[in-house]
Order: structure tokens, then C-alpha cells, then sequence
């Protein structure tokens, strides 16, 4: 059983069909890089899988490890176990970084004592995302999503706007994320390992985490899949406009 | 005395009328209670509501007045400080001519009249010239008799270099809940003083409140006010007036509310600013749960280089209240920095869901964000002070 199955999913934003028939399929362990043009759909994606109310589904299903959560609220599905890095959150005046940490880890302290790993300890008092740098909300959200322990992680550019010191540290923390619940080295169904659906322009992230499966996205819905390093050097080459004309290929 | 007779019908500038008349005046005496540990358990549980503690080791002076009498009065620092009812201070202090009614004037509504003309009840406090009281002092005023008014006068002098935080509790009875109650206040910061004046109230539905303050700092005094009031209240209308006569001088009035369904809430403030170099700050945060919220402020520089700032922010969070932010700034002169901001909204909705997962459940994280818009941004809270708000706003069920 797959650990995310989407099966033509239609939904819309800010009044407009963004999503036209996605099918999608993520396997237990692994990690699924999505491409696409700016606004592809991809984080309309991401947002429809963790419930968002700005994005409404109006047909298909998602089946989150066999259970249909199409139309649960936001924070039963990250009960289940899923986690948003979202590319740009909110500011919340008035909460402070340290006591989302907290919440996040059930009220547990492993999160917090993580902070200086992140070069965030201190961060901690702060209002969550006020005043904060590019990377510093990046390590923010991969800081509470490491304090949150989720079994499967929906990760949108994790690598945008930050620099390159950032990138390392970023890379780094979302591969023990990804990797944490594992010693053997490489993630197979049998090591319970954590999922991954990452959203990824530059491939940056890629060098950190590896990726076993890319799938690129156009007008609202999957066109192609293939190696991950493939598809961008395919990318890179010819645009999207090229890339996705010579192989029309749609996934199973 | 004439003119003051006449005030006894005088509407107030601001908030419903009130028919006086309907209240008794509640009862002037009451058996003493010496151990506020011993305290009858229903008077110790709105004690605790609203930041009383009846182990008096964490204070430094307590005194406690049910209806019109002072029930509990007692020091633990008698050195630096005084601590008596007014009527005490009264006789000792040739009729603190320096200090009765010379910041509230006694014809300004029917509630200073009835207070002026009908012998009020209150306390009065004196911190003496350099000392610096460590502990809180904490005052408690308790309504016990239904359709009764409560009518108090309050001194309070801060001397010379002297400072200390004061945490004054206001509550009615369960059976007290349709009441009166007046209070007038006047506070005198001399030179280099500080005090930190928190109130905070837990009033009965149909309780009618209406305080009625006077603050005169004078050169590098410094003043805060926390006014609480999370709890449903009748109608209630506040509206403290600071004179900054002293150069250097600074005020913070923060106003902490929520205004449940049936609640009347009009607070605000007006700050003189007559000296140079003084500052003040008029901070607002107020929750509208379906009640009538009415957040006021008004700053007036009266010379140059003095600099103010003004902020009233809202959330109304079910339907069917109202609420109305009205920030006034006001000076002739040119070189004054005075500025205001004001914001009603909703608790966002794209906030609620972002915390939502991470796991909070909704309730958890709506909380969370009021809570974070009720109290974070405020300076000058005392600790304790937000803890006895998060037990309201966890009472309040914000989530619902």
C-alpha cells in the first residue's frame, strides 16, 4: 500500500481551478521530488494533501496510508503523521518560536533542546516568523517539524532564499529528518523510514537528500515522471515547455 | 458643595447612563478578618481570580474591603511604607488636603458626585521618600450585596526615588452580581518615582463599574497601568487621565479585554503631556466574544519634544459585537513625535491552520493565538499577571 495516494484530485484557490486531475502515488520510504513552471499547482498540491482551507477540493481522493483524509481538518492529518515545511508562513504576533516548538513535540522539551542546531536558541522568545530571515524561517519550520516527528513530510522549496551556509545546515536537518527512525543507511519499507514530497526548483536540496522518484507538474496536473537527476538536467536544457513535449509521459 | 449637589444627576461623558438611585449603598462594616488565610472560602476563591493570594508571604501589604468597610489590613514591610484605610490617613493627615480630590474633580459626573457627597471608603498608601517596596502590595475590593453600591476613594503617593508594584483584585459575590460600584482614584508620583498599578476584575454579569482616576507624575517619574478584565462584566466604563507635569516623566496605560456576550466594555485613557522630554504609551488589546468593546485613547502634547503612541487592536471573534477603537491625538505645538495605530480584525484563519499542523487542535491553537495577541507586545506585565490571564482565557473556552 502506498504511503500517499492521490487519485484525480481537482481543487481550487482564490476562486480559480488550480488542480485538474491530479494522480499521485508516494511509496512507503520514499522521497518524490516534484518540478514545474511557477504556478503549476505545485504548492496548491502540497496545501490540498495537509488541508488547508484556502485550498478547496471539489473531486478525487487523497488516501493517506489507506485512510481517506480528503476532508479532514488540518490537524487530524498531522496527528496521522503529516508535516508541512511551507514556503512562506505566516507570521504569528504574539506566539513565541520555543512554545510552538513545545506544542509541537506534544508538550515534550526534545525540540526545544534541539534549537542550537539550528542556530536558533536564540530564536526561541521570538514571535513566530516576525522579523525573521529567509533562512531563519527555513530553519524554523524544519526545527518544529524535527520537534513534531511526522512519518511523512510535504516540503515546499526548502532552499529558497537562503544562503549558502543556510543551505548546509537545512540540507543537513531535513536529511535527519528524513532518515532519523533508520540505521541502515538507506530507506527501505523495512526501516519504517519517513516519506517525502518535496518541492524543488534549483535541485539543491537534492544533493542532501537523494531522491528516488521526479514527477514535474503543468496546468494542474502530473505530465511526467523519471529519475529526479533526469528530469532536471532535462530541465535545464530545454525548459519546461521542451521537456515535457518530448516525454508526455504520465505516471501510473 | 452646591455645585457638586447638582452633578449627583450629571450623565457621564461616556457609556450608558446608570439610575443611580435603584442601589442602596452597600453596608459599611463587616467582622475583621486578621489571617486572610482564614478567609470565609467562597471570599478566597474571587480572591484567587483575580490575583489575590490569601498567603500574604508574597505580599508585602494586604487590605482587603467587602462592600463599604475594610475588612483586612496588615503589613509585612512596615519599614518604607504605610498601608491604612482612608478614613485613618484622613484623621492622621489633616484631611490630606494636598491629596483629596485634586486630580478627579468632584462635579465631573454622577458617580464622583455620589462618591464626594456620600462618604466613600478606600485606602491609602504611601511609599516614603528612597524606598523601593520589593513585594507586591495587593488590594482587594469584593461586592457582597446584590443591588449595592460600592463607593471608594483611593490615595496613593509614591515619594521622592520611591517605588512599588501594587496588584488590586476586583470581584462581586456570587449573589452580588446586579451592583454599583464607584471608585475614584488619585496617584502621586513625585520625583524619580515608579509605580506599576495592575487591576484585574472578575465582576458579575450585570455589575455596573464605573472608576473614575487621576495620575500626576512629576520630573523622571514613571507610571504603568495594566487594566484586566477578562471576565463578563455589566457595563463598565474607565477612562484613568495622567498628568506628565514633570519633565522626563513616562506612562504606559495597557488595557487587556474581553467583552463577552451582554458586556458593555469603554475603556480608554487621556495622557497630558506638559512637560518636555515626557513619554507615554496607550496600548490596547481587546477580544469581542459577541459583546459591545469600546477602546479609547487620547494623548495631548502641550509642549515640544514629547513623544507619544497609541494602540488599539482588535479581534472579534463571533458575530453580534461590536467594537469601536477611537484613538485621538491632539497638540498645538510643532516639535512633538506622537503617533497612533489601530486595527480590528478576525483571528486569520491561515495562522489558526498553520499551528493546526503541528498538531494543535483547533481550540489549542486559536488559543494560543490570543492569548499571543492579548498579552504578547505588552511591556511592563508583571509575570504573575499573565499567568492569572491565561487561566481566564482558558476559562473563556476562546475556541468554541
Amino acid at each position: 500500500m502506498p504511503m500517499l495516494e492521490i487519485k484525480g484530485l481537482h481543487a481550487e484557490a482564490g476562486g480559480r481551478e488550480i488542480l485538474k486531475g491530479v494522480d499521485l502515488k508516494v511509496k512507503k520510504g520514499e522521497t518524490a521530488v516534484l518540478f514545474g513552471p511557477n504556478g503549476s499547482g505545485k504548492s496548491t498540491l502540497l496545501a490540498a494533501i495537509m488541508g488547508y482551507s484556502h485550498c478547496k477540493v471539489t473531486a478525487g481522493s487523497i488516501l493517506f496510508d489507506g485512510t481517506d483524509i480528503t476532508h479532514l481538518p488540518v490537524d487530524e492529518r498531522a496527528r496521522m503523521g503529516i508535516g508541512m515545511m511551507m514556503q512562506r508562513p505566516p507570521n504569528v504576533m504574539g506566539v513565541k518560536l520555543g512554545d510552538l516548538v513545545r506544542a509541537a513535540a506534544g508538550g515534550d522539551d526534545v525540540g526545544i533542546k534541539a534549537a542550537a542546531d539550528f542556530r536558533l536558541e536564540r530564536m526561541l522568545d521570538r514571535d513566530v516568523n516576525v522579523g525573521f530571515s529567509g533562512g531563519e524561517i527555513k530553519r524554523s519550520e524544519i526545527l518544529q517539524l524535527t520537534a513534531q516527528s511526522p512519518r511523512f513530510v510535504l516540503l515546499d522549496e526548502p532552499e529558497s532564499g537562503v544562503d549558502l551556509e543556510s543551505i548546509d545546515l537545512i540540507g543537513t536537518k531535513v536529511k535527519d529528518l528524513l532518515y532519523r527512525r533508520t540505521n541502515c543507511g538507506r530507506r527501505t519499507d523495512g526501516c519504517q523510514a519517513v516519506s517525502a514530497l518535496v518541492i524543488t526548483h534549483t535541485g539543491q536540496i537534492l544533493d542532501y537528500i537523494g531522491a528516488d522518484v521526479g514527477y514535474i507538474m503543468q496546468e494542474g496536473a502530473i505530465r511526467c515522471s523519471g529519475r529526479p537527476t533526469d528530469l532536471l538536467n532535462d530541465i535545464r536544457e530545454k525548459g519546461y515547455r521542451d521537456c515535457i513535449s518530448c516525454r508526455m509521459v504520465v505516471p501510473s | 458643595m452646591k455645585h457638586v449637589e447638582k452633578a449627583l444627576t450629571k450623565k457621564a461623558a461616556h457609556g450608558p447612563d446608570v439610575d443611580i438611585t435603584k442601589y442602596e449603598m452597600g453596608p459599611g462594616s463587616m467582622d475583621a478578618i486578621d489571617d486572610l488565610g482564614k478567609a470565609p472560602r467562597d471570599l478566597a476563591e474571587k480572591m484567587g481570580e483575580v490575583g489575590v493570594v490569601t498567603d500574604e508571604g508574597a505580599r508585602d501589604g494586604s487590605l482587603l474591603i467587602v462592600n463599604n468597610a475594610v475588612g483586612h489590613c496588615s503589613l509585612r514591610v512596615s519599614d518604607g511604607m504605610e498601608l491604612m484605610p482612608l478614613d485613618r490617613a484622613l484623621e492622621k493627615y489633616d484631611g490630606l488636603k494636598d491629596h483629596m480630590w485634586k486630580l478627579v474633580e468632584p462635579d465631573k459626573d454622577k458617580f464622583t458626585a455620589t462618591a464626594y457627597t456620600e462618604k466613600a471608603t478606600g485606602y491609602f498608601i504611601r511609599i516614603k521618600e528612597g524606598h523601593h517596596i520589593k513585594n507586591p502590595i495587593q488590594t482587594c475590593m469584593m461586592i457582597g450585596k446584590d443591588r449595592s453600591i460600592q463607593n471608594l476613594h483611593n490615595i496613593i503617593v509614591v515619594e521622592k526615588g520611591a517605588s512599588c508594584e501594587i496588584i488590586t483584585g476586583c470581584a462581586t459575590g456570587n449573589q452580588a452580581g446586579d451592583s454599583l460600584h464607584i471608585g475614584i482614584s488619585e496617584f502621586y508620583v513625585k520625583e524619580g518615582g515608579s509605580l506599576t498599578y495592575s487591576m484585574i476584575h472578575s465582576w458579575g454579569s450585570g455589575t455596573v463599574v464605573r472608576p473614575r482616576t487621576g495620575v500626576k507624575l512629576e520630573k523622571n517619574a514613571r507610571f504603568t497601568n495594566n487594566y484586566v478584565i477578562l471576565h463578563p462584566v455589566g457595563t463598565m466604563q474607565s477612562a484613568p487621565v495622567v498628568h506628565l507635569d514633570g519633565e522626563g516623566a513616562s506612562c504606559r496605560l495597557n488595557t487587556v479585554c474581553l467583552a463577552h456576550k451582554g458586556s458593555d466594555v469603554d475603556t480608554g485613557g487621556t495622557v497630558y503631556l506638559n512637560a518636555p522630554d515626557t513619554s507615554a504609551e496607550i496600548i490596547s488589546r481587546s477580544i469581542t466574544k459577541g459583546g459591545r468593546m469600546v477602546a479609547r485613547g487620547r494623548l495631548v502634547g502641550n509642549v515640544e519634544k514629547v513623544r507619544a503612541h497609541l494602540e488599539c487592536r482588535s479581534i472579534v471573534l463571533d458575530d453580534g459585537g461590536v467594537t469601536l477603537a477611537i484613538p485621538e491625538l491632539e497638540t498645538k505645538v510643532a516639535d512633538v513625535e506622537m503617533t497612533h495605530e489601530a486595527a480590528v480584525g478576525k483571528v486569520e484563519r491561515d495562522k489558526v491552520e498553520y499551528l493546526m499542523s503541528r498538531g494543535l487542535t483547533e481550540e489549542q491553537a486559536v488559543g494560543m493565538i490570543i492569548r499571543g495577541f492579548l498579552v504578547g507586545g505588552i511591556r511592563g506585565l508583571p509575570e504573575e499577571l499573565e499567568r492569572d490571564i491565561d487561566e481566564a482565557i482558558e476559562q473563556a473556552n476562546l475556541g468554541d
